[in-house]
């Protein structure tokens, strides 16, 4: 195992606030890469725009910082040029299911292979407090007043409808199973989607640590995710939330199988 | 006035005729047969009807312009002539289905249709068109074999067999119209090839090191996507069609980062959503090359048809403010050139290069001599531990790292970042930063591709154009052979060299020729240099200017 010690960056002003879920999500990545041993000139974190997306700001490996919504164009790139690398695309829940709603769908149908860490606390943080396409029904927000109208997202059932090759869901308060999902994630081959909830201190204030806890449900252990139709009810179920590997499908074909070696030093 | 000879055959009729088949095997035919060949066409934005039509040239001299004049009108459907009716002189002889051309001066009736179906099918049409214009042009009989066989070998021996025949038949028909046809044979055009527009950027990105394409199919910057996916295994591209745009523009400049060469085809009002990548490539200083054929707007304009006006769309494209290179060829050599030089150059200074063209460069097809074969330039560093991507230097390129290649991380930033690329608020790093961008221009401007002049160097009066336009402003004014006159093409609009303010000074009368309604090139110089360029020849009706046209403007401005 490789110290953690080496993904640290040296002065980093962390941005987020105090109490952020965005902490236990860094030290849970962390972690994972030290138990993985992972060189850090060997992983690329893409991230796009709002405080998730500053994730890779404090974690020493490759970064690509690059626009809001286009994390996952960025990180099919870069797998394609240099499959060796293992690539992170990790941004919130406005930034991949918002902004980058239709790259979303299209990553999956290509199913490249790298990681796709989506920060899901429900809210927009950076531009206070708007709601995101996945805050519940009804909740009171600083721009929708009266509640949000409109249904939420269900990156879970519409990953599992495009028949992702590896869907999970976790809560970022779970530290074991988060890093357990991000190992099997990176070990995957294909494109692996985890939807990690979390709290937003400051703008949600409906969705908090304690709702997380009370409204999800770890997955047996003996539970198949290989079985598709029970994938899509469990999907499909915004009452309780399932957490684990909620979907598999190491069926489907990699997308840099069908394209050219490309020399690059 | 030093005109050439040259014969012009215009071939009119629906969308879904194969009129495009016609024009593929006939040019070859006569290039084959050691005639210069120029073919351009236009067509409407429709599968099937409506009129298309495609002009071919033929000549003893190199012709690569437009011309408004028709010697031959094939005529393939009922609405052909007139659509066409301006370009018909007294001199024009029309071909055509009895019914069509029985009305005009100078027809003969042939039906084509009549011809191919005494040999079986109606399918051999198109065929016996070709055996028609290869018999007027007098081709060789074993050059039309060597065609027709390369041309239908996959689909086997019966269907070459029939096809022969049928151009045989309408050989003998041709040679017996004795149309007055002049032009000599030279042998060394045999050697050339023959190329369009669209395989001249692919054949250029290629060899300037192209191995990654993202884009989302547009007319008329399909073509140049479909020509590198043809070369894909061969020359090792990775081609991805893009959801839209914007994940095209990103995925190039992600795949830039890998350390790929990548570019992107597209047209205006594609675009115009990969704007934000263009700023996202200015800031973390990952090149991307893209190529951007016009075709007039605004919104979806007029989509198979011709213009200029995009320059000013990718001089401002991207919010904020860092460098960027934009090319606009005149020719097939200079789009192959200026597309390998995109690489080097992007590589290098670390910025977005644009390839600008237009519909009417691409599809516009004809000899080439010779294609030479670009230095494939590549500046990649390998990284130490302590790596900085943004490090300061002088000029204001920091050696680029790729990940994985190196002890090192690389880490860019679309946030304002420090050396390392790590995001900062910090004003003097701010400053710092966008001084170390900016210093770029001065490189660049170092290797600028100059402005090229032709006619009398003691020139009165200067016609000033670029893209395109230049080649067929360049045979009108050739042809004019007026003394005192003469034109710069400038296949580099931006950043523009000091020598620009030289040329301009030294002229009486400036005038520019563009294909647009404001005349942005124009625009562009007075912005640069504070000159008069108030004397403007603009056309933008989705059409070519012509030679001949060009050259009536330009006595006109005398």
């Amino acid at each position: 195992m490789f110290s953690v010690k080496i993904y640290d960056i040296s002065n980093s002003d962390i941005a987020w606030c105090p109490g952020c879920g965005n902490f236990g999500i860094l030290n849970e990545l962390k972690t994972a890469f030290s138990e993985l041993e992972l060189s850090p000139n060997q992983v690329v974190i893409v991230s796009g725009i709002g405080q998730a997306a500053k994730m890779p700001q404090y974690v020493n490996v490759n970064m690509f910082n690059g626009l809001h919504g286009r994390t996952l164009p960025v990180a099919t790139a870069i797998k394609l040029v240099n499959p060796s690398l293992i690539v992170i695309a990790e941004s919130g829940d406005g930034c991949t299911y918002g902004e980058g709603g239709n790259h979303f769908i299209h990553t999956i149908r290509k199913n490249p292979n790298i990681v796709n860490i989506v920060h899901d606390n429900m809210i927009y943080g950076l531009t206070k407090g708007q709601a995101s396409p996945t805050t519940p029904k009804g909740v009171k927000t600083t721009l929708q007043f009266d509640g949000v109208f409109v249904d939420p997202f269900n990156p879970i059932a519409v990953a599992v409808a495009l028949n992702a090759s590896f869907v999970a869901r976790t809560f970022m308060g779970y530290t074991d199973l988060t890093i357990e999902l991000i190992k099997k994630a990176i070990k995957h081959r294909g494109y692996s989607l985890i939807d990690i909830l979390q709290p937003c201190v400051t703008f949600n204030k409906y969705n908090t640590y304690q709702w997380y806890k009370e409204n999800t449900y770890i997955l047996p252990e003996d539970y198949d995710p290989t079985d598709r139709k029970t994938a899509f009810e469990i999907a499909m179920d915004t009452e309780k939330l399932a957490l684990g590997l909620i979907y598999l499908n190491e069926s489907k074909e990699v997308y840099e199988d069908f394209q050219p070696r490309i020399e690059l030093f | 006035m030093k005109d050439k000879k040259i014969f012009s055959i215009v071939l009119s009729g629906a969308a879904g005729q194969g009129i495009q088949t016609v024009e593929n095997l006939f040019t070859q035919i006569a290039k084959e047969s050691g005639y210069n060949v120029y073919a351009t066409k236009e067509y409407m934005s429709r599968v099937r009807g409506g009129n298309n039509s495609t002009e071919i040239l033929i000549s003893s001299k190199p012709v690569r312009s437009f011309r408004k004049k028709i010697d031959l009108l094939v005529v393939l459907n009922n609405n052909a002539i007139e659509r066409l009716r301006d370009r018909i002189s007294d001199n024009t002889i029309i071909i055509g289905e009895k019914n069509f051309v029985s009305k005009e001066k100078n027809s003969i009736p042939i039906s084509l249709l009549e011809i191919s179906n005494s040999l079986g099918s109606s399918i051999y049409a198109n065929a016996v068109a070709v055996g028609i214009l290869s018999g007027i042009i007098n081709a060789e009989k074993t050059v039309i074999d060597e065609v027709i066989y390369e041309y239908f070998k996959e689909k086997g021996e019966e269907v070459i067999d029939n096809n022969l025949k049928a151009i045989i038949k309408g050989y003998e028909i041709g040679k017996q119209l004795n149309i007055n046809f002049q032009i000599e044979k030279n042998g060394y055009v045999k050697k050339h090839m023959l190329l369009n527009g669209s395989q001249a950027v692919a054949k250029g990105a290629i060899s300037g090191g192209c191995n990654f394409i993202s884009s989302y199919p547009m007319s008329p910057a399909t073509a140049v996507f479909t020509e590198l996916a043809k070369a894909s295994k061969k020359y090792n591209i990775i081609v991805d069609q893009a959801e839209d745009e914007i994940a095209a523009a990103n995925m190039a400049i992600g795949a830039w980062y890998a350390g790929a060469r990548a570019i992107v085809s597209t047209s205006g009002g594609g675009f115009a959503l990969m704007e934000e990548a263009i700023s996202l490539s200015g800031m973390i200083e990952t090149p991307i090359v893209v190529h951007l054929g016009q075709r007039p707007g605004p919104a979806t304009g007029l989509p198979t048809r011709t213009e200029q006006g995009d320059l000013d769309l990718v001089l401002y494209a991207g919010h904020g403010t860092f460098p960027r290179i934009i090319f606009a060829p005149a020719s097939l050599e200079e789009a192959y050139y200026l597309s390998a030089k995109a690489f080097n150059f992007a590589d290098k200074f670390q910025v977005p290069v644009f390839v600008l063209t237009d519909q009417y460069l691409l599809d516009s097809f004809y000899n080439v001599e010779y294609l030479p074969q670009i230095q494939v330039e590549r500046y990649i560093i390998k990284t130490t531990k302590d790596y900085k991507r943004y490090e300061i230097t002088e000029s204001g390129i920091s050696p680029r790292g790729i990940p994985g290649y190196g002890e090192g991380v690389v880490r860019v930033d679309s946030d304002e970042h420090d050396e390392f690329g790590h995001i900062t608020e910090n004003p003097k790093v701010r400053v710092d930063m966008v001084n170390k961008r900016m210093r770029k221009l001065n490189e660049i401007l170092k290797e600028v591709i100059q402005p090229v002049l032709f006619g009398d160097e003691n020139y009165e009066y200067l016609f000033i154009s670029w893209g395109s336009t230049s080649q067929i402003l360049k045979e009108a004014i050739e042809e004019l052979d007026i003394e005192k006159v003469a034109m710069i093409h400038f296949p580099q609009v931006y950043p523009l060299p000091k020598e620009t303010e030289n040329y301009l000074s030294k002229a009486k009368k400036v005038v520019f020729v563009e294909q647009n309604v404001n005349g942005q090139f124009a625009n562009l110089i007075r912005r640069e240099f504070g000159i008069d360029t108030s004397n403007r020849i603009l056309k933008y009706d989705g059409f070519p200017f012509s030679v001949e046209n060009l050259k009536e403007k330009i006595k006109e401005a005398l």
